[in-house]
């Protein structure tokens, strides 16, 4: 089976919003980066799909020459090759560009299944997953927490608001993977050794074009001061009161 | 006019609060209000949806299973064949399966979880929030359809008093992917990203045993949700579902509760947008108070049974 991951760099979690000159991006200043949260979880799955039903893994991320850093992470783990779509901002890219970006090397490379994140952590589109399987017309379950494929075949479990939904799809598909559905993995010595020697490959990515458009970028209004109301036990009174006749919610 | 076509989510024909509140974001554009409805009960819940603005609605009715892309062809269908300017859904779990789908379909990017639409010289213009809310940004599209998503909670349900056309057609059948079963929730359980009311727990309740706490004040102050922070998620003292923050979900409740949570960047992240917040933390230099409203300052332990207490009292009232 030949098996696709897909992951973004994206600033960590920790990193603080400043606004850039231009009013129109964030000033990456004093950022470092990582994978995003849930592509973790994308090559996990990956890798746990090659070790049931053989095959190989490609780790794919559109994105800066830097982010070999985390594809040799991932080579470490255990996938065997990665593609890094050369793109010096890829936050700046729209979800439908993006996708189509993807969508062609997933085609020449001739996937059978797609791993993505459920949602990437910088620019929280949580699209890119449905809109690569759209664009490929292959099936897609987002916010997969289990799974099991076999044959041309599988199931998912996907949580939603109101319960757990089981689905049902034909391969090729793309699953976008949601918090739950495994733990990655850690890279041991052997692991790290071995990716020394894998390959990443840098190509230039397809181009459809922005359609996107910042106007302007701002951060939140900082919460106006609050106050401690009290103390222990004796504080309650001061608490309830305060939701009852400023906050006007009991 | 031209008009803005709506993705209403149903359950059992009525339709679901996120849905009309996304429905009077779509009224408030100014543009003319279309809906479309899909699934067991789309006829029944399309009958309420002129009350809430919509002109003209159209309920796909007859699948056999629900499949997010073939719902997704036909609604990108209907906004074809409306000539829609714009297509919203609500970024709830079904709205992000159907909505990035029906933007593909469309050729038209998509502006996800939307805190803020207007319409700016004809031209829709959306606020979305970046890196979990850290910072807002005003995007608009060139698309040849303007699809966004609007995030729960944070648009009003605003009734309008209106009627609707109504047309049925058949959906289409035979996805590439389709349901075969859900669980639904027991109890009428709500989510942290729907619930108007959230109480989250943090390490600080010591241990799983202890939630109970946290439950029976969600219970005290009547439609709330349980939330929990990464650190007691990962602990297993909590279901993944329950998580708040940048890595979890992010939620904008008009109160939320944050107990024995010490408010890192990530969590902060996740519930900065909620309307009032309360903490309630042992350590007074917690930095979850520099974000609260009103804070507490003691034990979670022995705080929580007089607070569920004193909010059932002041609810009885
Ligand atoms: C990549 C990444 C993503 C992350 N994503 C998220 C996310 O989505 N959501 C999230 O929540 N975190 C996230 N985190 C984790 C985050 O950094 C914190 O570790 C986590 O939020 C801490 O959880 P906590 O507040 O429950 O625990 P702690 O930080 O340990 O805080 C416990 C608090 O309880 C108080 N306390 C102790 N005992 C009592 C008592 N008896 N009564 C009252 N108060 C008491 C303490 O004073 C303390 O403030 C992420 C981290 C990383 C690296
Ligand atoms: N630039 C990118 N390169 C590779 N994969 C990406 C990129 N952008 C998004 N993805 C994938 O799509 C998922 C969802 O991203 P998004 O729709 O941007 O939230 C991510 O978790 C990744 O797996």
């Amino acid at each position: 089976m030949k098996i696709v991951a897909t992951f973004k760099r994206v600033p960590t979690t920790e990193a603080q919003a400043k606004v850039g000159g231009d009013g129109k991006t964030l000033d990456p200043a004093g950022w470092q980066y990582m994978a995003s949260f849930y592509d973790e979880i994308a090559v996990e799955a990956a890798l746990q799909t090659k070790e049931k039903h053989g095959g190989d893994v490609t780790v794919l991320t559109l994105g800066p020459s830097e982010a070999s850093k985390e594809v040799r992470e991932f080579l470490a783990r255990g996938a065997d090759s990665g593609v890094i779509l050369k793109d010096a901002d890829p936050a700046a890219r729209d979800p439908r560009w993006t996708a189509k970006a993807l969508a062609a090397k997933v085609q020449a490379l001739g996937a059978d299944v797609v791993f993505t994140g459920r949602v990437a952590t910088d620019r929280d589109n949580a699209a890119v997953g449905p809109m690569l399987a759209t664009y490929l017309g292959w099936a897609c379950v987002t916010e997969v927490v289990a799974l099991e494929i076999s044959g041309a075949a599988g199931t998912a479990q996907r949580e939603t608001e109101h319960g757990v939904e089981t689905v049902a799809f034909s391969l090729p598909a793309v699953i976008t993977c949601n918090k739950g559905l495994n733990e990655p993995r850690r890279p041991n010595l052997k692991g790290i050794m071995a990716a020394k020697s894998k390959p990443i490959a840098e190509e230039s990515p397809s181009d459809a074009g922005a359609q996107a458009v910042v106007l302007s970028v701002e951060l939140p209004p900082a919460r106006k001061a609050g106050r401690i109301v009290g103390e222990g036990l004796a504080g309650v009174p001061a608490l309830v009161d305060a939701l009852k006749n400023e906050a006007k919610i009991l | 006019m031209s008009t803005i076509l709506v993705f209403v989510e149903q359950s059992h024909g009525a339709p679901r609060r996120a849905s009309l509140e996304c429905l009077s974001a779509a009224r408030a554009t100014g543009l003319s209000v279309a809906a479309v409805v899909a699934g067991e009960g789309a006829e029944q819940a399309a009958a309420g949806l002129g009350a809430f603005g919509a002109t003209r609605v159209v309920a796909l009715t007859g699948a056999a299973r629900w499949s997010a892309d073939a719902v997704a062809s036909d609604v990108a269908a209907v906004a074809r064949e409306l000539g829609a300017k714009a297509f919203l859904a609500s970024a709830t779990s079904t709205g992000k399966d159907i909505a990035p789908r029906v933007a593909a379909l469309l050729d038209s990017t998509l502006l996800s979880d939307c805190t803020a639409l207007t319409a700016e010289g004809g031209t829709l213009v959306a606020t979305r929030p970046w890196l979990a809310g850290k910072a807002l940004a005003k995007v608009t599209s060139t698309a040849p359809v303007f699809c966004a998503t609007t995030r729960p909670n944070v648009f009003p349900a605003a009734e309008s008093g209106g009627t609707a056309e109504v047309v049925s057609r058949p959906a289409s059948n035979g996805g590439r992917a389709s349901v075969s079963a859900v669980a639904e929730k027991s109890g009428g359980k709500l989510d942290v990203k729907e619930a108007p009311i959230v109480v989250s727990g943090g390490r600080g309740l010591r241990g799983p045993e202890n939630f109970h706490l946290l439950e029976e004040l969600a219970a005290a102050f009547g439609s709330a949700a349980t939330g929990a922070s990464r650190a007691v998620v990962d602990a297993g003292w909590r279901p993944h579902a329950e998580q708040v923050g940048q890595t979890g979900k992010t939620v904008s409740p008009k109160l939320y509760v944050a107990v024995g949570i010490s408010g890192a960047i990530q969590h902060l992240a996740g519930m900065r947008t909620s309307k009032v917040i309360v903490a309630i933390n042992k350590d007074a230099d917690a930095p979850i108070f520099k974000i609260a409203d009103f804070g507490l300052v003691g034990d979670a332990l022995e705080v929580l049974p007089a607070l569920t207490k004193a909010v059932a009292a002041a609810r009885a009232r």
